[in-house]
């Protein structure tokens, strides 16, 4: 294995390399870099052209002026990193570094929620192939596919955000709204839960009534002027999850599972009022060691409850314990919205359409998580629409054939539940290929981000390099390539490793 | 087991003594959603090329083949109306007004250009750069995906590695820089540069079709008969691959669709005087509030013609994979009663 890895890393160096080579040249030749001073009217022209090549090493073709940038990256191993200087003279390294956050933070949160939902998505209507739920799915897929990014960017900028900002203002959903969304879940759920007819009847009618009376009680108590979750129904969401993840992790007849998923929630419910005593203490460092603890507790509290059966009652109370720690975050990120929103600096309108933050917005870290929830959610969409299409196709395709495997039969034939055949003989074996898609697609969306962050004017690599290339910004665009370059072979040789671990069927040697 | 017993009994039918290329092309036209789109984008593609004629040539030597519409998409017009678009397509008993096409049905921008005819010019922009992107790539791609899994060894490498290398560059930053390049020469050659560097996915896909068709009988058989290593791979290994390069170089195609549009939207793609999709989409995304039509209408031609483009692709590879049944309708029930009887 050691082998394997050391002869990709090094074919890898290689391949990063030669890449940096050819964009080099390319971005180079690409365009005049002298250009706005050779059209400027300055007495001083002659010298700032001749400053510029001198900052540049422009009078050395770029060909060989690729190794004295080289030598620059190449310092990272004397410690003393230099990406040089970009057309005006400033160090690439700083403007990269805050670009950089801001632009995986996009694509993090884009590609993670593309997966989660494409998986789900995708296997639902695996699972009810040929029904009317899977042809709609398709042909919503197919749509979104055929979406180009900026568009769909600038329709969520008009439609979305100054929509929503408007109800915002007065926030009761009209009642013929309430129906339609009602009606709507009427049609979903009974697609997505399938059946005989009689069943979908009466799925249709409770999905109906369960949303049209939410969305009343919502309305009347002034849910979207103050939200909140709260410990009634707090503690009603963390059941749900727990019975939820029981049944899809070990099934309800595990009864150490549910009892442990009970206790987690339990817990949580204890947990919840100190942590929001504690709240304002919270900073992103204490928010991971909290996120990390929740799940540390989870997994005690199932292995001292398992019994002679520990791994599955674990794993099953660790997720219960997460969800239950995502809903308490939710609920307190939720009372932060009604300060933010009356914040003067958001006057009323908080969904914004342009940049990454609110600028000297000051704040706990709950008000600024709603900030940055805000500024994300418009692109986030607009790149989601285009992974998810990817992620559902792919995750169906790849279950359906799954299905028709002999082991599938076997593990029928023996008399297994459905639910075990499908989350563990199918849906184990569906992820496998899913990782290599990952690593290419990840790739593809910061491609994606460059598009998309302009659109939604965010300081991030993709303006940078956008910049950078209509001024012939040779250092700032190898900056930017250098990044996304390393991030594309390292998930590469990432996805290799593990498809090797997780498929005996490939030998790495 | 009778479920089972009818199901080969339908495929059993559908082939009967049918050669490859009809049972293809029978599944095909099968496939509904596929020939509706195919009929579809010629449409849309009849609609573009010959309603604002056809330029070919660069600025100097210009060849103009004029189109039915009235104006030209360069041209400058007094603008009517406001500029809103002139069609109406709902009849007079539903708004009153009745249906027409006025003088520019898809409305002017501030200046005065005709919305339509640059519409139809920006989608025979977009198309030509999509066409020409799937031939480019599918060529290089097929060509060494062949030679990388017919010949393996030392030159299979050279051409993996020289793959892997050219995919680590996102399409649209290497596109950007290739459009910042060579944009200024015109669609047609700005699409030649894109293609030769979207054929990477195709030659993977093409390379493992050879390394599991090379080992087969057939394969001997041609060797054994005296054919050259070039005739193997063009006329016996390619053949039976034909169904992959085929799917992928639709959904290649609607990815380059795509692609150019994006590229023209940020300004790396095609440039004025020439417009396409993209670049209308970008020109006007500024004044979304005030004329929305400038926006929503080179948006659907991008959306209709890449949706179709991905239909066709679903319907070929349906068509092409024979272990993908389709779902069974009470139709071919129906049959199958009468065929096992």
């Amino acid at each position: 294995m050691l082998k394997f890895i050391t002869r990709r890393l090094l074919v890898s160096v290689v391949v990063l390399f030669a890449a940096t080579y050819l964009m080099y040249v390319l971005t180079a030749y690409s365009g005049d870099p002298l250009e706005d001073l050779r059209t400027s009217t300055a007495r001083n022209k002659e010298q700032l052209i001749q400053r510029r090549i001198d900052l540049l090493n422009l009078n050395v073709p770029p060909y060989l002026r690729f190794f004295i940038w080289l030598g620059g990256v190449l310092g990272v191993f004397v410690g003393k990193f230099d990406l040089g200087k970009n057309i005006s003279g400033q160090l690439v390294s700083n403007e990269l570094g805050s670009a950089m956050v801001t632009t995986m933070q996009l694509v993090l949160v884009a590609t993670v929620a593309a997966i989660l939902l494409g998986v789900i998505v995708g296997i639902s209507t695996a699972l009810r192939q040929y029904s009317a739920f899977d042809y709609s799915i398709t042909f919503t897929s197919f749509l979104f596919f055929s979406l180009p990014v900026f568009w769909v960017a600038v329709l969520l900028k008009q439609y979305m955000a100054i929509g929503f900002n408007d109800f915002l203002e007065d926030p009761q959903i009209p009642i013929v709204l309430i129906f339609v969304f009602a009606a709507i879940s009427a049609v979903v759920w009974p697609g997505i839960i399938g059946g005989r007819m009689k069943i979908k009847v009466r799925i249709g009618a409770i999905a109906f009534s369960i949303t049209a009376g939410l969305l009343f009680i919502l309305n009347l108590t002034g849910w979207f002027e103050k939200p909140g979750i709260g410990p009634v129904s707090g503690l009603l969401m963390g059941v749900a999850i727990a019975f939820a993840v029981t049944a899809l992790s070990t099934g309800l007849a595990n009864k150490k599972a549910r009892n442990a998923s009970l206790v987690v929630v339990a817990i949580g419910m204890l947990a919840w009022l100190p942590f929001n005593l504690f709240s304002l203490y919270v900073s992103p460092l204490i928010f991971l060691i909290l996120a990390v603890a929740t799940v540390i507790v989870g997994y005690l509290v199932g292995h001292l409850m398992g019994g002679q059966d520990k791994a599955p009652v674990a794993r099953t109370a660790a997720i219960t314990a997460l969800l239950m720690g995502a809903v308490i975050a939710l609920d307190r990120f939720m009372q932060a919205w009604k300060p933010y929103f009356e914040s003067s600096y958001i006057s009323g309108r908080p969904f914004a359409t342009v940049g990454a933050q609110t600028p000297n917005l000051q704040g706990s870290f709950w008000v600024l998580g709603v900030d940055k929830f805000t500024h994300l959610l418009l692109p986030t969409l607009a790149l989601l629409l285009i992974g998810f299409a990817g992620y559902t196709r792919y995750s169906r395709a790849s279950l359906l054939e799954i299905m028709n495997q002999d082991y599938i039969r076997t593990a029928r034939a023996k008399g297994l539940p459905e639910r075990t055949v499908v989350m563990r003989h199918a849906f184990r074996n569906t992820m496998i290929p899913l990782t290599t898609l990952v690593a290419f697609d990840f790739a593809g969306v910061i491609g994606g981000a460059v598009i998309t962050e302009r659109v939604f004017s965010w300081s991030g690599m993709g303006s940078l390099f956008i910049e950078g290339l209509r001024r012939v910004d040779v250092n700032t665009v190898m900056g930017f390539f250098l990044i996304t370059g390393t991030v594309a072979v390292l998930f590469n040789l990432l996805a290799d490793i593990v498809y090797s671990l997780l498929d005996p069927r490939i030998r790495v040697n | 087991m009778i479920e089972e017993k009818s199901e080969n009994a339908i495929q059993q039918k559908e082939v009967e003594g049918l050669s490859q290329g009809r049972i293809v092309l029978k599944r095909f036209l099968n496939h509904k959603a596929a020939i509706a789109s195919m009929l579809i984008l010629l449409a849309i593609i009849l609609f573009a090329f010959t309603s604002v004629g056809i330029d070919i040539g660069s600025e100097s030597a210009k060849i103009k083949i004029p189109g039915w519409w009235k104006y030209d998409y360069a041209q400058i017009n007094d603008v009517e109306n406001k500029g809103n678009p002139t069609m109406d397509l709902l009849p007079s008993f539903i708004d009153g007004t009745g249906m027409a096409i006025g003088n520019h049905p898809f409305g002017q921008d501030e200046v005065g250009h005709d919305g339509f005819a640059r519409v139809m010019r920006g989608a025979q922009q977009s198309i030509m750069v999509m066409f020409v992107i799937g031939l480019v790539a599918t060529a290089i791609g097929v060509f060494i995906g062949a030679v990388a899994g017919f010949y393996r060894k030392w030159i299979d490498s050279i051409l993996m590695r020289f793959t892997d290398l050219i995919i680590t560059i996102p399409v649209v930053i290497v596109g950007a820089v290739i459009g910042r390049a060579v944009g200024n020469l015109g669609a047609f050659l700005l699409a030649v540069f894109l293609g030769f560097f979207s054929w990477t996915g195709l030659a993977r896909l093409v390379r493992g079709e050879f390394l599991s068709l090379r080992e087969r009988e057939f394969v001997d058989a041609a060797r054994m008969a005296g054919a050259s290593n070039l005739r193997i791979i063009f006329r016996h290994i390619l053949p039976n691959a034909i169904g992959v390069v085929i799917v992928n170089t639709t959904l290649l195609m609607s990815a380059a669709i795509l692609l150019e549009t994006g590229l023209s939207f940020i300004g790396f793609g095609v440039r004025l005087p020439d417009v396409s999709l993209g670049y209308l989409i970008n020109e006007n995304q500024t004044a979304f509030s005030t004329r929305p039509w400038l926006f929503w209408y080179p948006g659907l031609f991008i959306v209709s013609i890449a949706l179709c483009v991905n239909f066709i692709g679903d319907g070929l590879r349906d068509a092409f994979d024979p272990k993908q049944r389709r779902a069974i309708t009470s139709k071919d029930k129906r049959v199958a009663k009468v065929v096992s009887k």
